[in-house]
């Protein structure tokens, strides 16, 4: 007789991933582009040198924060070079001046000390690095991403009304974006209204990722069964680079999006038009979606799931998965005892088969209990114990987890109910 | 190429088959040169009966110099297969434009750069480092050999075994596509299923053995077999940048392997220390990799310090400024080291009071960095500077390893980092430290030691093409890196959506061309100069081509296999400079037998059955572990048996060495 029926996640299973196969056609054409290619470019260099050097975009942005970033950056190589500039102008003059020829220089061949000098050369980069420190402390907690800001540019202050959100989702291999306030949510496309604050939750649905648009503000990494926060404004409309800057495999290149600054009619009318033209993201279309895949056009969804973001960062959008705040509120309390220690399938997130194979060559099989045995088979279990041997009980009250009532969380709803509570009438025996 | 999906294996071959051998044509191509290199190498060791030289002279060979030598042969064969992978890379990133997928697929491009990665540091740089530290420091010191005359030997296989069991994942299987850290989840089991990251963890393994052990080697050396009357403050300043970068590596690389063992459990076992499931963490990881990483980095360029200070002093033919300030800098960037790991990872989003702590304490590293500079310029103030290579090698790292600090400090500004990290911008500016430092320190090193170690001086006008190539080469390939950066590109890419970056990677490529012609023309200086070694104007009889200070420069060029006949005494800094200068001459008599280590093959052995052992866990061909992991263990215990680990010197012998070094003497006069 079996008390605890063992087999593997009935409803698991996620999409199967085929990497994509390079076509050796596909290598030797791009072979035979190269030549022309080059000489074209040489022809035109100078052309495309001046043209490209506008878009330095770091040193150019179009968001308050981006620019005070760049000012420290300025004003810290503004600082250094008042060092470096000095030091390298002595390093050729030295080589110049003392050179073995030159036998007019002065040649003091033990002169090794000079406490004078010593002094400078320890004093002159501490004090750089004094004013560096400190313009570094006061910098990083003004610019720090999680804080909320404190203007909207040099001339404006952030009005009194919530900072707009988005919610982000790295998946492998491109940006899911959700407007919570909009219930619209959409793909390898940001569409976000200009001069307003905007709040950026991240996190990601299987490896590290990092969000970057670089005319807006620094760059946050998404990670998985985690979330970031990253507040930005773009001072001026327009459509800007977005990318992934935290390789992430192989369809990490083409992981880029527009973020398009739009005035608040025109995003209006792209959200009206995301209603009007996408589907449902619910949690099915979700772990759809999250499957792997390269260079995706952007798309868009009319409604989305509310809880989806929070599922993302709780690894629980698949069914039958417990919530990771569901298990550490569990924990918190004592955890799940026995119980809890052999459910594995519903705390295993990675869906193995995502990128390749299984799981590890000596790992075991994730299972999960997939029923309890009924309370007659509990009676004659305990019956069976007793005759057979005598059963020494210790007190474990605050290990007594599968005693625990539910933590009151609202990702818990909707769980299976897997983990009975003591108060219910139909509970199992406590010690077991 | 299409990634095996199954898991299947078989008892013999684990899961090594068929699909194993890679079918693109860049790497069937390469894979036939080599076999065909290989064996037309292994046809003339036959025929010209070399084999039994090199393994009773070379492989199983325990002189510290020998070693030293095949230290940087390792790091020059291992550093063309770098450069390769950085050429293929320039290459793909010049063409892949304009909807172009350029010429390498995602799988084999994400290959390349994390080997490029990995190789440079841990089999380029680090055997360099290594290679230079065995050579120069027993000789410094006025010592015969270092402290653990076998334990070097096994050090140098190992490092030997783990470059193998990188190269071997060019041909069979695949290499890691993660990145040179190898960050979790990516690296998991559920990211990265096949062999790849197995070959990177299990080459890093082996190797990392090697590295540590000649650690605590040199470590001890320089702590216990100092020539009578050299105090801690009276060693070279090469000395004292090698001890305190094998103190970081005894103090950092536990913690590397440590951190692998644990991705290793999770690859293997299950384990969930940095998985996303069961509360496993992969920011454990990242802080960990870089509380080993950032340590790494000051282990590279810390001897190199060394090198610049003895090549200052010794071509402007003066002492070191400040000698005891230099010392106390090195001292303080070790232990600042260990104080900045955060600043790699700013972005994760710790509080900004941690960022600032780091970021603070990554700044302070750049004063004791900066007082050498000082130091070296102060040597060159009323100094005879004359402007051979090794001179014009560390002028040219004066002038760029301050730009490369420069941007290292602006990165280590969190707010700037935010938009800087991870991009083009991060990765000139450690290749400007790396390269401006490390390798150019390198070629100042191999361009002075070199008539020391085989007896002639290098080709000045090749020496001269490969510096120009390498310098300018150098500015044309990362100047636009940098610009990059600040136009928003990030590290890593593969192909490109926007035209007008085009050009600045065209102009990087052209520098990597240049930087090629650079390596072309030292491999020429090379060739060059040992075919010229009889010509009187490269044979050095003196040992002292270039008029030195440190002891190294007392004995003769090959130094003999015992350093020196009788321990020098020291009286002072610059010893050799002070016995010049007292007119001290060598003692003619009494000479004493003199007790040496004698070679042994088992540093070989026990090294190849480490890598067997290696190729077996990657391959999952269980048996073939069990084997091997036994007969490391097994042959290690038979080794301990061997009681014949020395020999005398006989005093003829030594007297017959010497009387031809003062005839060498006189004829040189």
């Amino acid at each position: 007789m079996s008390y605890v029926c063992r087999g593997p996640d009935p409803l698991g299973g996620g999409p199967i991933y085929t990497p994509p196969h390079a076509t050796s056609s596909g290598e030797v054409t791009a072979h035979m582009r190269i030549l022309p290619r080059l000489a074209r470019f040489i022809a035109l260099a100078p052309a495309f040198l001046a043209l490209s050097a506008c878009k330095l975009e770091v040193l150019k942005p179009s968001g308050d924060i981006a620019e005070r970033q760049k000012d420290l950056l300025l004003a810290s190589t503004g600082l250094m070079l008042l060092i470096i500039i000095p030091v390298m102008a002595m390093v050729v003059w030295f080589t110049w001046r003392y050179r073995a020829s030159n036998k007019a220089a002065t040649y003091k061949p033990d002169w090794d000390h000079s406490t004078k000098f010593e002094l400078v050369i320890w004093a002159a980069p501490l004090l750089i690095i004094i004013c560096l420190g400190a313009l570094t402390w006061v910098g990083t907690h003004l610019l720090d991403p999680y804080r909320p800001l404190d203007r909207l540019s040099a001339t404006e202050s952030v009005p009194d009304e919530d900072p707009f959100r988005v919610e982000v989702v790295a998946l492998d291999w491109k940006w899911l974006f959700i407007y919570p306030e909009q219930g619209v949510a959409s793909v390898n496309e940001l569409a976000v209204p200009v001069n307003r604050e905007i709040e950026f939750s991240l996190t990601s649905s299987s490896v590290m990722n990092a969000f970057y648009i670089p005319a807006m503000a620094g760059m946050i990494y998404a990670m998985p069964g985690m979330e970031t926060k990253l507040h930005g404004v773009f001072n001026n409309g327009g459509e800007y680079q977005g990318l992934a800057s935290h390789y992430s495999g192989h369809g990490f290149s083409g992981m880029r999006f527009k973020a398009h600054a739009l005035e608040p009619a025109a995003f209006d009318e792209w959200v009206d038009e995301a209603r009007a033209n996408g589907g449902m993201l619910d949690r099915p279309k979700y772990l759809e979606l999250e499957a792997p895949s390269e260079n995706v056009k952007p798309m868009t969804f009319a409604e989305v799931d509310p809880e989806l973001f929070d599922r993302a960062v709780n690894m629980c959008v698949e069914q039958n998965k417990m919530c990771m705040a569901e298990m550490m509120a569990l924990d918190d309390q004592g955890g799940t005892g026995l119980a809890g220690t052999i459910n594995m399938a519903q705390l295993t997130y990675d869906k193995n088969i995502r990128r390749g194979l299984a799981r590890p060559v000596f790992g075991q099989e994730p299972f999960m209990v997939t029923s309890f045995c009924t309370p007659a088979d509990s009676v004659k279990m305990f019956a069976d114990l007793r005759q057979s041997q005598p059963v020494v009980r210790v007190d474990q009250t605050p290990m007594r987890g599968i005693a625990l009532p539910r933590p009151e969380n609202r990702l818990g709803i909707g769980m299976p109910r897997l983990i009975q509570d003591a108060r219910h009438p139909t509970a199992v025996e406590p010690q077991l | 190429m299409a990634i095996p999906t199954n898991v299947e294996t078989t008892f013999l071959l684990g899961r090594l088959n068929w699909d194993a051998i890679p079918k693109e044509p860049i790497v069937a191509v390469t894979f036939v040169a080599v076999v065909l290199g290989g064996a037309a190498m292994l046809a003339l060791l036959t025929k010209y009966k070399l084999w039994g030289y090199l393994w009773n002279e070379w492989f199983t060979s325990v002189d510290h110099k020998k070693i030293g030598i095949m230290y940087m042969i390792l790091g020059l064969i291992m550093f063309v297969r770098g450069f390769a992978d950085a050429i293929m890379m320039r290459l793909q990133q010049a063409i892949a434009f304009n909807g172009s997928e350029g010429y390498l697929n995602a799988h084999h491009y994400d290959q390349i750069f994390t080997a490029h990665g990995v190789i440079m540091i841990f089999f380029v740089a680090m055997p360099f480092v290594t290679g230079l530290m065995n050579y120069i420091v027993p000789l410094q010191i006025g010592a015969r050999d270092v402290s653990f005359p076998f334990l070097n030997n096994f050090s140098f296989w190992m490092t030997v075994g783990g470059a193998v069991i990188v190269m071997a994942s060019l041909f069979v299987g695949e290499f890691a596509q993660t990145g040179w850290l190898a960050f979790p989840p990516l690296s998991g089991i559920a990211y990265s299923p096949w062999v790849g990251v197995d070959y990177y963890i299990w080459g890093l393994q082996v190797a990392g053995v090697g590295t540590t052990l000649s650690g605590i080697n040199l470590m001890v050396t320089i702590l216990k077999m100092r020539a009578p009357g050299m105090t801690m403050m009276k060693m070279p300043v090469f000395t004292w940048t090698s001890f305190c970068t094998n103190i970081l590596i005894v103090a950092s690389f536990p913690v590397l392997t440590m951190t692998l063992i644990l991705l290793t459990l999770d690859r293997y076992l299950g384990t969930n220390f940095f998985t996303n499931d069961l509360g496993g963490s992969p920011m454990m990881y990242i802080n960990l990799i870089w509380i080993w990483g950032h340590p790494e980095v000051y282990i590279l360029i810390l001897p190199l310090f060394g090198v610049f200070s003895e090549v200052t002093s010794t071509f402007s033919g003066k002492r070191l400024f400040g000698y005891t300030s230099m010392v106390y800098a090195t001292v303080c960037i070790t232990v600042l080291s260990y104080l900045v790991w955060l600043h790699h990872f700013f972005t994760m989003g710790s509080g900004a009071s941690v960022n600032s702590f780091f970021g603070i304490t990554t700044m302070i590293i750049s004063i004791p960095t900066g007082a050498k500079l000082f130091n070296w310029l102060f040597t060159m103030y009323h100094g005879r500077v004359r402007l051979e290579l090794p001179m014009m090698w560390t002028i040219a790292f004066m002038l760029t390893f301050t730009i490369g600090g420069m941007t290292g400090v602006l990165l280590a500004v969190p707010p700037a980092d935010f938009v800087l990290h991870n991009s083009l911008f991060l990765i000139a500016h450690f290749h400007n430290v790396i390269i401006g430092g490390v390798l150019f320190g390198l070629f100042a090193a191999i361009n002075f030691w070199w008539p020391k170690a085989f007896g002639f001086k290098l080709n000045q006008f090749w020496g001269k093409v490969s510096f120009w190539c390498w310098v300018v080469g150098f500015w044309v390939a990362f100047m636009p890196l940098y610009i990059l950066g600040l136009m928003g590109v990030t590290r890593r890419m593969r192909v490109f959506d926007d035209p007008d970056l085009q050009i600045w990677f065209i102009v990087a490529a052209f520098g990597a061309v240049l930087i090629a012609a650079g390596i072309g023309a030292m491999f020429v200086q090379f060739g060059v100069s040992i075919w010229k070694r009889n010509d009187p104007a490269y044979r050095d009889v003196t040992g002292d081509p270039w008029n030195g200070r440190t002891l190294e420069w007392a004995t003769s060029s090959p130094p003999p296999s015992y350093n020196f006949a009788f321990t020098p005494v020291i009286h002072g800094l610059d010893a050799w400079a002070e016995m010049k200068e007292a007119g001290a001459s060598r003692p003619k008599a009494d000479y004493i037998p003199i007790h040496m280590p004698r070679y042994t093959g088992s540093g070989v052995i026990i090294a190849g059955l480490c890598t067997v052992f290696g190729m077996a866990m990657i391959w999952y061909i269980w048996w073939l572990a069990v084997v091997s992991f036994l007969a490391v263990v097994g042959y290690s215990i038979y080794h301990t048996f061997n009681y014949d680990r020395d020999y005398y010197v006989p005093a003829d012998e030594v007297r017959e060495v010497e009387i031809a070094r003062d005839r060498q003497l006189a004829k040189g006069v």
